[in-house]
């Protein structure tokens, strides 16, 4: 396989990066094409084959792809794909492509270049935490090198031309992965998202757009790309997410102070279900990773139990069971086989207990 | 308005078609559509909205006259194209098409002006464009003021940047 190449976790998060507990990372996605070469959903293949030659040796050139995986879509089995979709390297519509396409991912999963997608270039930069602006300079930065090479259509009126209209301008979409539990517990996430859409951004669920929000998992992303520069659009964006931290925190807080005995069922019983369960769907398995990581958030665990449990989000996706068993499997014995790595990992997880919770400022509760 | 198909409910896809050079309109409700194997309504839906043509009556003015003519010389996109995917062909067809497109950015931008990264090879471009609008703004001033021995000056500056062959540095 050729992914075997990229280490085993995906994006999710471990390393630097602030508000790691809420925000799980953050991305910086942006849309470049050539100048009048037809755009790859209308381009024929020929024509398409021949941008895809043009584009990937300046592609894995750069210094930042020094060591990367370069593969051509048409080498990937469906399998590959979907796991490179679970690690949010490619797109679910690029995960369509064959022939004439091709993504070029670095070494630590940070960076990666989707050639012929929509548009001829679509790159994206990636980082645990919320550090929208180190990730936009990032890839920026990268943007700039290819821009020596490659001859990319702009316009002076219009900025970045892409073959959708509504990424006109900037090019740019900067979005952060949210964990928001306390919000939908006390049923305050509607609100939420119904004032961020008011100010013009956009709420999706864990796989974009038109995805359901699992898990307690939110994508928060500018919606408009044309009139703001760049560094006003991430500043808006960051400044919103430093909002909606606080009322997530807020929430927890409350829930801790007068609903402390329903937070600790759920985490109860979110712990009872993964640790003794022989079946379990994806869908189940996130939300109650969920429920989980939240009890590590308000100190129901050790912090050191953050990380298996966040690896778990990743490892139970479907594509990624599926492919740690090395054969094809059915629903329900993905269903089993989840089900037993999430219980030999949680197998010394030691039950909840307040105890650990370490600072003094929250109100405590009695357990 | 109603469904075309079971005239009970409210159509919401409204497709547009073009056989032997006439155009066949139909408007579906979400139900029909799907049993039309219409699979991806909203896909329809998007493009109608995409080029302002809410009004289904309008769809017959515009589209009959506007696909004859409007197709991009650089890459043969034309405005049926754009309306079937929401999509442009290629960078070239925003100027091809760019009447059709200005009502539409606004709509779904903050702006309709392009105010951030200038790519370095295009930044010297802008830069002699900007100065020449400048320019030609002052002289427009400086006529209407009377000042003819500024306006002279003025006119010459923009006669020698306008001479400038494209890949000359700028002083």
């Amino acid at each position: 396989m050729k992914i075997n190449r990229l280490s085993k976790s995906g994006d999710w998060p471990s390393g630097d990066g602030a508000n790691q507990s809420i925000v799980i990372t953050s991305r910086v996605r942006l849309a470049r094409n050539l100048a009048r070469l037809p755009f790859p959903g209308w381009a024929k293949k020929a024509e398409r084959v021949q941008t895809l030659d043009l584009i990937r040796p300046a592609v894995e050139a750069l210094p930042a792809m020094k060591d990367a995986t370069s593969i051509g879509l048409q080498d990937l089995t469906a399998l590959e794909k979907q796991v490179l979709v679970e690690r949010h390297m490619i797109s679910r519509e690029h995960a369509a492509k064959g022939v004439g396409s091709a993504v070029v991912i670095n070494k630590k999963q940070t960076l990666a270049i989707m050639i012929n997608e929509e548009d001829h270039l679509r790159m994206q930069s990636i980082r645990p935490g919320l550090q929208l602006k180190n990730v936009f300079k990032m890839i920026d930065s990268v943007d700039s090198e290819l821009e020596a090479t490659l001859d990319f259509a702009y316009s002076r009126d219009l900025g970045y031309l892409t073959a959708c209209p509504t990424n006109v301008g900037t090019g740019m979409r900067a979005s952060a992965m949210l964990h928001l539990p306390g919000l939908v517990l006390s049923e305050q996430i509607n609100r939420v998202v119904q004032g961020v859409n008011k100010i013009g951004l956009a709420v999706r669920g864990l796989y974009g757009e038109g995805t359901e929000a699992m898990g307690n998992l939110f994508q928060i992303s500018n919606q408009t790309t044309l009139g703001q520069k760049e560094e006003e659009i991430i500043g808006n964006l960051t400044k919103v997410i430093e909002k909606i931290i606080e009322h997530e925190e807020n929430a927890r807080a409350v829930l801790m102070e007068k609903r402390a005995n329903t937070l600790l069922d759920q985490i109860g019983r979110a712990y009872g279900t993964l640790t003794f369960a022989y079946s379990m769907t994806s869908k189940e398995a996130l939300n109650l990773l969920s429920v989980m990581r939240l009890g590590i958030d308000l100190g129901f665990f050790e912090p050191d139990y953050r990380h298996p449990i966040d690896e778990l989000f990743m490892e139970t996706q479907p594509a990624h069971l599926q492919k740690s068993s090395q054969q094809k499997l059915s629903a329900d014995e993905r269903d089993n086989l989840r089900a037993a790595i999430i219980r030999a990992k949680l197998k010394d997880f030691p039950k909840p207990d307040l105890s650990h919770r370490s600072s003094g400022s929250e109100p405590k509760s009695e357990g | 308005m109603l469904c075309d198909s079971c005239k009970t409910h409210q159509a919401s896809v409204f497709l547009t078609q073009i056989v032997d050079g006439k155009m066949q309109k139909l408007n579906l409700c979400e139900t029909c559509s799907k049993k039309n194997g219409v699979t991806d309504p909203t896909g329809f839906a998007l493009a109608d909205l995409l080029l302002g043509l809410g009004a289904p009556q309008n769809i017959e003015v515009t589209t009959t006259t506007e696909i004859a003519e409007g197709q991009c010389p650089t890459c043969g996109f034309t405005q049926a194209d754009f309306k079937k995917t929401g999509r442009l062909g290629c960078s070239d067809c925003y100027e091809t098409f760019a009447d059709q497109l200005q009502p539409l950015l606004s709509g779904m931008h903050k702006g309709t002006r392009h105010v951030g990264k200038i790519p370095v090879r295009q930044f010297r471009e802008v830069e002699l464009t900007n100065r020449l609008m400048d320019l030609r703004t002052t002289l427009q001033k400086s006529v209407l003021d009377e000042d003819y021995e500024l306006a002279a000056k003025l006119r010459d500056a923009i006669r020698q940047i306008e001479l400038l062959p494209a890949n000359q540095p700028l002083s």
